[in-house]
């Protein structure tokens, strides 16, 4: 049996579409990691399972979809996020946004696990507005265009992108 | 075949319609169009065929069989573009037309316009020429815009700072 002790259980969320593309794109960060993928499609399944290492395929956990002007739905989001959260119980979670990462990231806070917030690289004037509040919240907050990062303070570091 | 996407949030009926006019213009070019979920004004095409959306698999054999591809100003749209290789034709949703909550797609446009083999559209009289240009650059092999296939994987130094991130050893 292998050391399952040490090995960090990664919860990677992205709602579908581009930020789940930018997300997938870093899946060598977390090889080896028990790793969880959190989003808004159930038609990733396939290609999750796929992504298999030492016998080890991660687990997919679809939560529903809504845009930050869909309150009712959001709310419903949040509930099915703090439901993973609560169960899978990670040790690191990582976002590329939107709504589903902002509501993780602060849901991760509470059981002390620790954060990453990588803002999507469509976002190439300013910071995305989920990034904006999402990013204060976490321990590692990236952007993807240097001409955004903040050397000092609470702003965003550049380590490069998904491309 | 050139392949239209226009993401799943919206439709997005200035580059589709666009793209319509072309299609009857050149009835030996097939098209597909993935162009969401029009509303009752909305645009429907008449001269190619499409769906609202594709599951991310038929989106990925999509890009895959492509000869180019046409679409929003959408990540997922160039990355899998640039990632397959194919010529990609962007048009940026604004948001004073309504087409998008934001103009963030404007600035992607400006920042991915200029890599190998995309070229930007912003108007809708700019498309006929500008399609013309994708079809005539998908039949040619050796397409000298054409770039490589990106890499499947991030920037190595970006998964570095992750795994660093991940695994506590700073």
């Amino acid at each position: 049996m292998t050391n399952k002790v040490d090995q960090p259980r990664v919860l990677a969320v992205a709602s579908g579409g581009g930020h789940f593309v930018q997300l997938r794109r870093m899946r060598t960060a977390w090889a080896g990691c028990e790793v969880h993928y959190v989003t808004t499609s159930d038609g990733y399944r396939a290609e999750i399972a796929a992504e298999e290492t030492d016998g080890v395929r991660p687990e997919l956990h679809v939560v529903p979809d809504a845009n930050r002007w869909q309150k009712l739905r959001l709310l419903r989001q949040l509930l099915a996020i703090a439901w993973v959260v609560l169960r899978v119980r990670p040790d690191v979670i990582v976002s590329t946004g939107a709504a589903p990462g902002y509501f993780a990231i602060r849901l991760g806070r509470l059981i002390g696990a620790r954060t990453a917030w990588i803002d999507s690289i469509a976002n190439t004037e300013t910071l995305s507005l989920a990034g904006q509040r999402a990013g204060k919240h976490a321990d590692l907050f990236l952007t993807q265009w240097e001409h955004l990062s903040v050397e000092d303070g609470d702003g965003p570091r550049f380590e490069g992108s998904v491309l | 075949m050139i392949f239209l996407t226009v993401g799943t949030q919206l439709p997005f009926d200035r580059l589709t319609r666009a793209v319509d006019a072309w299609a009857a213009a050149n009835p030996s070019a097939t098209v597909f169009g993935q162009i969401a979920q029009p509303d009752a004004s909305g645009y429907r095409p008449k001269n190619f065929e499409t769906c609202a959306f594709l599951e991310p698999a038929e989106v990925e054999r999509r890009f895959q069989t492509a000869d180019a591809v046409i679409g929003h100003a959408g990540m997922g749209t160039i990355i899998t573009a640039l990632t397959h290789a194919k010529p990609l034709l962007i048009m940026p949703r604004r948001a004073h037309l309504s087409e998008q909550r934001n103009d963030h797609q404007f600035g992607t446009a400006g920042r991915f316009g200029d890599k190998p083999g995309v070229s930007v559209i912003h108007e809708e009289h700019e498309a006929k020429d500008a399609i013309d240009r994708l079809w005539t650059r998908a039949r040619t092999s050796g397409d000298p815009d054409a770039g490589p296939a990106i890499s499947p994987v991030a920037e190595a130094r970006l998964t570095k700072a992750l795994r660093t991130f991940i695994w506590n050893d700073a």
